[in-house]
């Protein structure tokens, strides 16, 4: 399976080896989606998971209990659903296929595993129904 | 045979009347010639649900003691027309404060249907009959006279598909267009579309009682850019950017459910409007032009990156697979309209008229024959 998380560093703790130690001791496919940490070594990477259940569950342990934050990607991304008319114009410009609209009932679906995290939603939502929790 | 909308109306009112939104009809059409559709069918209704940025409302607020002769108006920090009386305003839906671009008059007219207080400021110079210079008070379409929804042109009978060919992202009123033909967006409702069910107006007209917004509104007027001449295609539908409708509804039997304010990046403001149409089977026409499917409905591609040249036709099954095949390239198709809000108008409309609630009008007088447009020229003024 595949698990998109949001990794919160502060305190300096990015200047950890923390990408080498889970592919090392959890045996995990790591790709890095997004990155943003400053010289102070504080920020956020988005980090695509890619190992058996288990060993993503030990992996996130293991990265909470040494400082950093993990939240899962769909925590961090969310529209409201409430509002939405299902215009489909953020489907057009979504390039992962995390947001879609189609046959049989044409409401958009969005899919947060999918997601990469680009913003291009934020601004493509008339309505401006997007909200990325995210470092600019 | 034939049917009058008397007849028609009677069973209505009886409650006997069959109705069938456009995509059912298209739907039984694949197995029954117009005759039969004719026999079994009273009404289709169609649907669409887009933005629409020739929108407004007219308001009238009353007048204050001592009475001004507003003559600037501000609403929400928005300017709106200061040229309609006293105390009259018209709201356009793109009106908007240049410091604040992502808030117009689409949203005031939502917010008003939604029940909101909104803040009203006025200047005017001072008359003898109206001394006061300014105000500044808050207004909700509780304590205004009048709210009249009046629309210049909605419900496009069809419309260009875009994509953009150049290397950087266009932000236009068509959403989003990522470079090199990666997508291309379509805002027609299709086989729903209103004026593609009934192409030429032959019942369609001033008068035509509608749904709109949540409401029971009117065909007011041709819509502005009326325009005849578009090429058909093999049967018989305007290729682009056709005929279009005038609406007009009260504001406060609207809900916010099928209007509302919008903001398309770097674009502007503009307003999503909600329109159902109902049409009568007269006669075999009819029944004809009501069958029409996705498949039989073209439209051409504008490359929005090269001062709107018509690049391509595809037609409506096409785009709504979700991709196209274009110049070899594989490029995604996207909606801006609301396919799934449409269903819901034509559903509703349907219902009413099968509860007898809703009855058909006559047009008062029927829409142009063989209009096209004018493009704005730039002259010198004549001596
Ligand atoms: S951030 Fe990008 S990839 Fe994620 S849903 Fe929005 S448009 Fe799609
Ligand atoms: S663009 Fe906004 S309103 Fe339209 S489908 Fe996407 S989230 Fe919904």
């Amino acid at each position: 399976m595949t698990k998109k998380v949001v990794i919160t560093f502060s305190d300096g703790s990015a200047s950890r080896p923390l990408i080498y130690e889970l592919i090392k001791k959890f045996d995990i496919m790591v790709s890095i989606i997004k990155a943003d940490i400053d010289g102070g070594r504080n920020g956020k990477l988005v980090l695509e998971l890619d190992s058996d259940s288990e060993h993503i569950r030990q992996a996130i342990d293991f990265m909470q209990t040494s400082g950093v934050d993990v939240t899962p990607l769909e925590k961090k991304i969310s529209y409201d659903d409430s509002k939405c008319v299902s215009c489909g114009a953020c489907t057009s410009a979504c390039p992962s296929g995390a947001l879609s609209i189609g046959a049989p009932d044409w409401k958009l679906r969005f899919q947060p595993d999918k997601c990469v995290v680009c913003k291009l939603c934020i601004t493509a939502c008339p309505l401006k129904l997007f909200h990325i929790e995210f470092a600019d | 045979m034939t049917k009058s909308y008397e007849e028609i109306n009677e069973k209505i009112r009886k409650g006997k009347a069959v109705v069938l939104t456009a995509e059912e009809v298209s739907e039984m059409a694949k197995t029954m010639k117009p005759k039969e559709i004719l026999d079994k069918v009273d009404v289709v209704t169609t649907a669409t649900f887009g933005a629409m940025c020739s929108s407004g409302a007219f308001l009238n607020f009353g007048h204050a003691n001592p009475p001004i002769r507003m003559e600037r108006i501000e609403i929400n920090g928005v300017p709106v027309s200061g040229g309609l009386a006293a105390v009259d305003t018209f709201v356009g839906a793109t009106d908007c404060n240049p410091q604040n671009p992502t808030y117009g008059g689409a949203h005031i007219i939502q917010e008003l249907i939604d029940g909101k207080e909104l803040t009203l400021e006025a200047w005017g110079k001072g008359t003898d009959c109206y001394p006061r210079k300014h105000i500044k008070t808050q207004i909700s379409l509780k304590t205004i006279n009048e709210a009249i929804l009046m629309n210049p042109r909605n419900a496009y009978q069809n419309y260009n598909v875009a994509v953009n060919s150049t290397d950087r992202t266009l932000y236009t009123y068509m959403g989003t267009l990522l470079p090199r033909m990666k997508n291309a967006s379509y805002s027609s409702a299709g086989e729903l579309s209103p004026l593609l069910n009934d192409p030429e107006c032959r019942t369609i007209g001033l008068g035509t009682r509608i749904f709109l917004c949540g409401t029971q509104g009117y065909v007011v007027w041709n819509g502005t850019q009326f325009n005849c001449s578009k090429p058909l295609n093999d049967y018989g539908v305007p290729m682009g950017n056709a005929r279009t409708l005038a609406l007009m509804g009260e504001m406060r039997e609207m809900s916010s459910e099928f209007l509302r304010g919008a903001y398309f990046e770097k674009y502007g403001v503009t307003m999503y409007v909600g329109v159902g149409v109902p049409i009568p089977l007269l006669d075999e026409d009819l029944a004809h032009r009501v069958s029409i499917r996705n498949s039989q409905i073209d439209t051409f591609i504008e490359d929005y990156g090269q001062k709107g040249d018509l690049i391509g036709k595809v037609n409506y099954e096409q785009l709504r697979s979700g991709e196209i095949e274009f110049m070899g390239k594989k490029i995604h198709t996207a909606p801006l309209s609301s396919l799934y809000k449409a269903r819901k108008i034509a559903a509703i409309l349907k219902d009413w008229i099968e509860k007898g609630q809703f009855e058909l009008t006559a047009p008062v007088r029927p829409m142009p024959t063989g209009t096209s447009l004018q493009g704005l020229k730039e002259v010198e003024p004549s001596k």
